[in-house]
């Protein structure tokens, strides 16, 4: 027995649900789910990238690989692909974050590296409240290729101390 | 394909029990035309039920689900024989009712209980089971079938050890009920769980077989209904729908266990014939008919349950992700899968419903899936 498509489910909440947030998903992050952008479709085309970044491990249950490519002249991030292993929201973040920082001809890279999970979470409508922890991974990934970066090119000065 | 989370309720069942929310709406325990009316229902129904079981009537207890029946024989029977001893025996499989159950004998009451290690198939070790057992075991829990993987564990050769040592053997009947042996006799058991939510029968019931003799505490009290072992208002509708539900599980089980199995193997053959890196978890044969867990290697379980709503099959994984504790299965965690493969397992359950068609479906759909998720996986798996 199938379900049939043509029923939508609306979300009830309560005071509870509210709180801890549900399991359900926005229609953003199901688009950037199905849809994801910016992904790296060929593993062997990452030759020419200015800085790259692995985060999370399988035992956690999330894993991520990022790569990015930086226009030096106006110091903005121009490319970014990303592999995902993990669930939905995991997915959703990465590709969401993967267009927040290359949308408008790129985001300086010192605005980039202000991006918080949340600014991320925001821009998904919201995930499940259990589900906040898998965004910091897009955002762990993308500083750890910037500061990447910031070694390749010799920009030691501009790695903060403390962080990875 | 989720109907070892639960089940419809059968029409029939339905049907049977329609009138007893209405009309005849009676307390068991009033003194009057509409409270015999309600007690005859549900002695009739007690009497149908053991005489599936093989059991005396005053021998099944009504409950409010599987939980409150494995509560009941666990709690009850440990706290009874506490003088007795102290040492309970279950296993690392076991659904949480069973293990969160002993977990809390543990650390509030004293008890000293041995979670005992199953094999890659899931199954237990009968000589580890005699070699735990000692003087002060008082309570032997296994489950009949696992709810997860499906393996079905050698009741009848547990009872021969339990019954040698003179301890009390319980068994978690849910997922069996449908498919497997439910004759207490042949069986053996001293207790025995079983769940209408899994069997066609209305969700909020449930029973505990209890062998006459087998020392026992209530842990519900009030009103002394269920021979004082459950006090609380009578289920009515709920009681009925499960012997109906029984009768009629009872009466299709062989048909059933045949046709389910060939759909079970057609997908488990079909899915690891199309997509590579797909591993069965559980038992290849004694496992239950309706059961399919798979691990998508390279794969992240919610992930895929996620394409396969939007497909419209509905399926489960033991992936961390869809856990309210963020941990992946106990169970295939148990079995010595690797955690990466537990994140990656999808259960199929399938049931009365379930049609070729649907198999078919699954088989067609799933490669692509799995294919545009191992795309975007940094994880190589060949």
């Amino acid at each position: 027995m199938l379900i049939n498509m043509g029923q939508k489910l609306k979300v009830v909440e309560t005071e509870k649900t509210k709180e801890d947030g549900n399991w359900f998903y926005s229609d953003v992050v199901k688009d950037h789910f199905f849809n994801p952008r910016n992904f790296l479709k060929d593993k062997n085309a990452v030759k020419d990238y200015d800085g790259y970044g692995d985060v999370g491990n399988v035992l956690c249950g999330d894993r991520m690989d990022m790569w990015i490519k930086v226009d030096k002249k106006t110091d903005k991030i121009i490319e970014c692909k990303w592999l995902t292993w993990g669930c939905a929201s995991a997915i959703a973040s990465t590709s969401m974050l993967s267009e927040m920082i290359t949308e408008n001809s790129g985001m300086k890279i010192d605005d980039s590296l202000k991006i918080k999970p949340i600014d991320i979470i925001k821009r998904l409508g919201n995930l499940p409240k259990i589900k906040y922890h898998c965004s910091v991974l897009g955002d762990q990934a993308l500083r750890t290729a910037i500061y990447d970066y910031f070694k390749r090119s010799k920009q030691h000065n501009r790695i903060k101390e403390g962080v990875q | 394909m989720d109907y070892a989370a639960t089940t419809y309720v059968d029409p029939e069942v339905k049907k049977e029990i329609d009138s007893y929310f209405t009309e005849r709406f009676g307390n068991p325990g009033s003194f009057n035309y509409f409270g015999l009316e309600a007690k005859n229902a549900v002695n009739d129904a007690r009497n149908r039920i053991a005489k599936i079981l093989n059991a005396d009537s005053d021998e099944v207890i009504f409950t409010g689900s599987g939980t409150e029946s494995i509560n009941l024989a666990i709690k009850g029977v440990a706290r009874a024989l506490k003088t007795k001893g102290n040492h309970i025996i279950t296993q690392k499989t076991e659904h949480h009712a069973v293990i969160d159950t002993c977990k809390y004998l543990e650390s509030n009451e004293g008890f000293e209980v041995t979670y005992l290690n199953v094999d890659k198939y899931g199954l237990i070790n009968l000589d580890e089971l005699k070699k735990v057992i000692n003087k002060r075991t008082i309570l032997i829990s296994i489950m009949h079938a696992n709810n997860e993987i499906g393996t079905v564990q050698p009741i009848k050769e547990i009872v021969k050890i339990a019954k040698k040592n003179n301890v009390i053997f319980h068994t978690d009947a849910c997922q069996a009920a449908g498919y497997l042996e439910l004759d207490v006799k042949r069986l053996g058991v001293d207790m025995m769980t079983i769940n209408g939510s899994k069997l066609y029968a209305p969700k909020g019931i449930g029973l505990l077989y209890l062998k006459k003799g087998v020392p026992i505490e209530p842990i519900l009290h009030g009103g002394g209904q269920e021979f004082g072992l459950r006090s609380g208002t009578e289920n009515v509708p709920g009681i009925i729908g499960l012997a109906k539900a029984i009768e009629i599980s009872e009466r299709i089980k062989k048909t059933e266990c045949k046709r389910l199995s060939k759909l079970r193997d057609m997908l488990i053959n079909g899915l690891q014939g199309k997509i590579k890196n797909v591993m069965l978890n559980g038992h290849t044969k004694t496992r239950l008919p309706n059961n399919a867990n798979l691990s998508f290697l390279g794969v992240e379980g919610e992930s895929l349950l996620l394409h396969l709503n939007e497909e419209g099959i509905c399926a489960a994984t033991g992936s961390a992700c869809t856990s309210r504790n963020l941990e992946a299965s106990h169970v295939l965690l148990a079995t010595g899968l690797k955690t990466e493969a537990a994140h990656g397992s999808i259960r199929f359950t399938l049931g009365r419903k379930t049609k070729e068609e649907d198999i078919k479906k699954v088989i067609r759909v799933m490669p692509k899936m799995v294919e545009t998720l191992r795309m975007l996986s940094p994880i190589h798996v060949d």
